[in-house]
């Protein structure tokens, strides 16, 4: 279970998070929505432990552990996992070995056996076919010359590589056509189970139509203002964020 | 105009007699005493560097390298080098047998050396033997690239030529095999032992051979190791050339490669420091026929206190010359690094093309490099670039391998390694990559 008490983050001095509380059991999937610059990028750049974002009051506890105390490769091998809604690029890093590097220390951490090329790359062979990526795209460097659509696919790929408890997607959905979009999410569809949370950040109510979750929050001004069920985004998609005191033109 | 880096304004005369003290007395007993080209410019060599000393800060072509702390040491003569085991000999190759010399404290050894598997027309010896046994060669190739009178420390080797490698290979012959050079520093207790090796390669008319040197440290004695290497590329040769290097932490290690191409020949150079306490290489390579070509490249890997120096000047004295220039430095803690890449294209040097890139990464608030390209180009019909890049890991890449479970330190590395990976693809020999490779990523575990 992920608890986030009061959270509070500055990020250059300014307050960006203003007393965040949200609870996600386990098999839980909770959707976060709000209008840009609430925050959303924010909380989820907390809970995978960047720099530069400084936690001023509050708490998160993931398994009762003091999530906040660790450092993201301990975040990440605990199961905590992020696709970026920004995917870095990482020249002369080529894509598996990245995927390799990473897969083998959480499974160093977890007390399991790394998994020696052979395994690695039956593995890697299941999971790219299933989300329609091509071999060439494992070869090249870690997001080089991706373009919008491949970057969240393979982040999509690295989650489902990397089986984590606690998945965030933080816009998981932009810069992606309806049939890229219906790819990724299938994907995560498959990933979700009774042991796996889901913390997914979109701006619009389209993705959820795909992945559909069982809480829909509406975090603005660096709060959860409003919680409820899947309808909530179909009002929201309605009513856009008005009622929470943002005029918006998006 | 000049092609010379280092002109011997800004040098310091008093450190002079402590350098040239170990030599007194030994010239009548050395090999090749008998030639007179190798005693006249002994004889040249202590003149001149006695007038003139180790270079100062004030030479232009020493300011971002201070040969203070060597001015410091107490310089003595190498120990009984004849009798040193060694325990770790460096190779390429997998197999571990082929031609190799190996020389400690500058000294021949021919019990750890093998020479076998070379082609008929290929002469690969020791200097000694060379003056004993094909004098001409040696009077024909001594001091004829490498000048005494400009270098301060061309001339101290010159003034203490004793030992060194020859290697000449015939007309029309082509070694498959890396023929591989190692250069084993011991050092004596109490004293910085120096020794200055020296290299003649004459590779023939459209000879071709691949020539690899490995410099390391047996032990953590301060030693002093000053090396000159004079290459000659015949017609349609082609040489590639790639040393390591990677002394302990007290050794100073300074080397000067002067090279001149013929007509379609090619020099190619790739050199891999990641040790020593102060390394300084010097490569001229001047292409002094048409259509030549060269390239020099390397990778600089810099950390604690250590100091390392590429200075290059690329002549390009005919026309239709090509040159290639790539370094990637990678520099952390306290260290330090300069490079300076000159290119000289001469009036008569039309359709010169000539490349140059350096890239460095600086890994901690405290590590600094001085850079300093040149052009001087007196030709109108040319093609050159350079350019000259300082930076610093990206956190957001190494926040998101991070954010994958990668350690820090093991997304350090493979943020390192994708940097120098590049530099690694200027060496065409696979063998030779592998090996370099291996070299680097041994440095990165260390580094952890
Ligand atoms: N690195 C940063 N430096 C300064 N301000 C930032 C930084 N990152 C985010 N912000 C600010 O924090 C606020 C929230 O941003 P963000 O979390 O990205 O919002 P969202 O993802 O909901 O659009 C915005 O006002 C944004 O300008
Ligand atoms: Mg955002």
């Amino acid at each position: 279970m992920i608890e986030i008490k009061n959270l509070h983050a500055k990020v250059d001095g300014k307050d960006i998070l203003k007393g965040v509380d949200l609870t996600i059991r386990p098999g839980e999937v909770h959707a976060i929505m709000g209008p840009n610059g609430a925050g959303k990028s924010t909380l989820s750049y907390v809970l995978a432990g960047r720099d530069g974002y400084e936690v001023t009051d509050g708490s998160v506890t993931y398994y009762g552990k003091d999530l906040l105390a660790m450092e993201p490769e301990e975040r990440a091998a605990e199961g905590v996992f992020l696709a970026f809604q920004y995917p870095v690029e990482i020249p002369g890093v080529a894509n598996t070995t990245f995927l390799k590097t990473a897969i083998n220390a959480i499974r160093k951490h977890r007390g399991e056996k790394e998994l020696d090329a052979m395994q690695f790359l039956k593995l890697l062979r299941e999971k790219t076919k299933a989300l329609g990526m091509s071999d060439e795209m494992l070869k090249r460097a870690v997001n080089v010359g991706f373009s919008g659509g491949e970057k969240k696919r393979n982040e999509t790929l690295q989650m489902a590589v990397l089986e984590p408890k606690f998945a965030i997607l933080d816009e998981t959905d932009s810069g992606l056509d309806i049939d890229a979009l219906k790819i990724v999410a299938e994907g995560v569809n498959a990933l979700r189970s009774p042991e796996r949370s889901m913390l997914v950040i979109t701006h619009y109510q389209r993705l959820l139509d795909y992945i559909v979750p069982d809480y829909v929050h509406v975090l603005a001004a660096g709060r959860v203002v409003k919680s409820g069920g899947k309808d909530l985004a179909l009002e929201l998609e309605k009513n856009g964020y008005r009622d929470f005191g943002v005029d918006e033109a998006a | 105009m000049t092609t010379s880096l280092f002109s011997t304004r800004g040098a310091d005369p008093t450190t002079a007699p402590a350098f040239l003290a170990p030599l007194e007395g030994r010239d009548a007993a050395l090999d090749g005493s008998a030639l007179p080209v190798v005693a006249d410019l002994r004889a040249r060599g202590r003149a001149r560097f006695a007038a003139v000393g180790l270079p100062t800060v004030k030479n232009e072509a020493w300011r971002y390298t201070n040969l203070r702390e060597l001015a410091k040491q107490t310089i003595g003569p190498v120990g009984d080098s004849a009798a040193t085991p060694v325990d770790r000999l460096p190779t390429v190759r997998r197999d571990g047998a082929g031609p190799r010399l190996v020389f400690v404290d500058g000294r021949f050894r021919a019990d750890l050396s093998t020479i076998q598997g070379l082609p008929t027309g290929v002469l690969l010896t020791d200097f000694a033997s060379a003056c004993r046994d094909h004098a001409d060669l040696v009077a024909a190739h001594l001091g004829r690239l490498a000048s005494a009178d400009d270098r301060p420390l061309v001339a101290l080797n010159s003034a203490d030529l004793t030992d060194g490698v020859v290697l000449r290979v015939g007309a029309g012959v082509a070694v498959a095999d890396p023929i591989e050079l190692v250069y084993v520093t011991v050092g004596r207790e109490g004293v910085t032992a120096s020794s200055h090796p020296r290299a003649l390669i004459v590779l023939e008319t459209g000879a071709r051979a691949v020539l690899v040197e490995h410099h390391i440290s047996q032990g953590g004695a301060a030693v002093l190791s000053n090396h000159v290497a004079e290459i000659t590329i015949g017609e349609g040769a082609t040489l590639h050339h790639c040393k390591v290097q990677r002394e302990n932490d007290a050794t100073f290690h300074l080397s000067h490669i002067a090279a001149s191409v013929a007509t379609n020949g090619v020099y190619d150079n790739f050199i891999l420091t990641l040790g020593a306490r102060l390394s300084r290489n010097e490569v001229v390579s001047a292409l002094d026929g048409r259509d030549a070509r060269t390239h020099v490249s390397g990778g600089y890997m810099v950390r604690g206190h250590q100091h390392a120096d590429i200075s290059t000047i690329i002549d390009h004295a005919q026309p239709n010359g090509t040159s290639r220039e790539v370094y990637k430095g990678v520099i952390d803690d306290h260290g330090r690094a300069a490079f300076q890449g000159k290119i000289i294209v001469r009036p008569h040097a039309q359709k010169t093309d000539g490349h140059q890139l350096n890239r460095a990464l600086l890994l901690s608030d405290s590590a600094e490099i001085d850079a300093k390209p040149e052009l001087q180009i007196f030709a109108d019909d040319v093609k050159c670039s350079h350019g000259c890049t300082v930076g610093e890991l990206d956190d957001d890449a190494l926040f998101y391998l991070r954010a994958r479970g990668i350690d820090k330190e093991t997304a350090r590395g493979l943020l390192i390694g994708a940097f120098l990976a590049d530099v690694l693809d200027e060496i065409a020999e696979t063998t030779v990559r592998d090996a370099f490779q291996g070299c680097i990523a041994g440095w990165l575990e260390e580094q952890r």
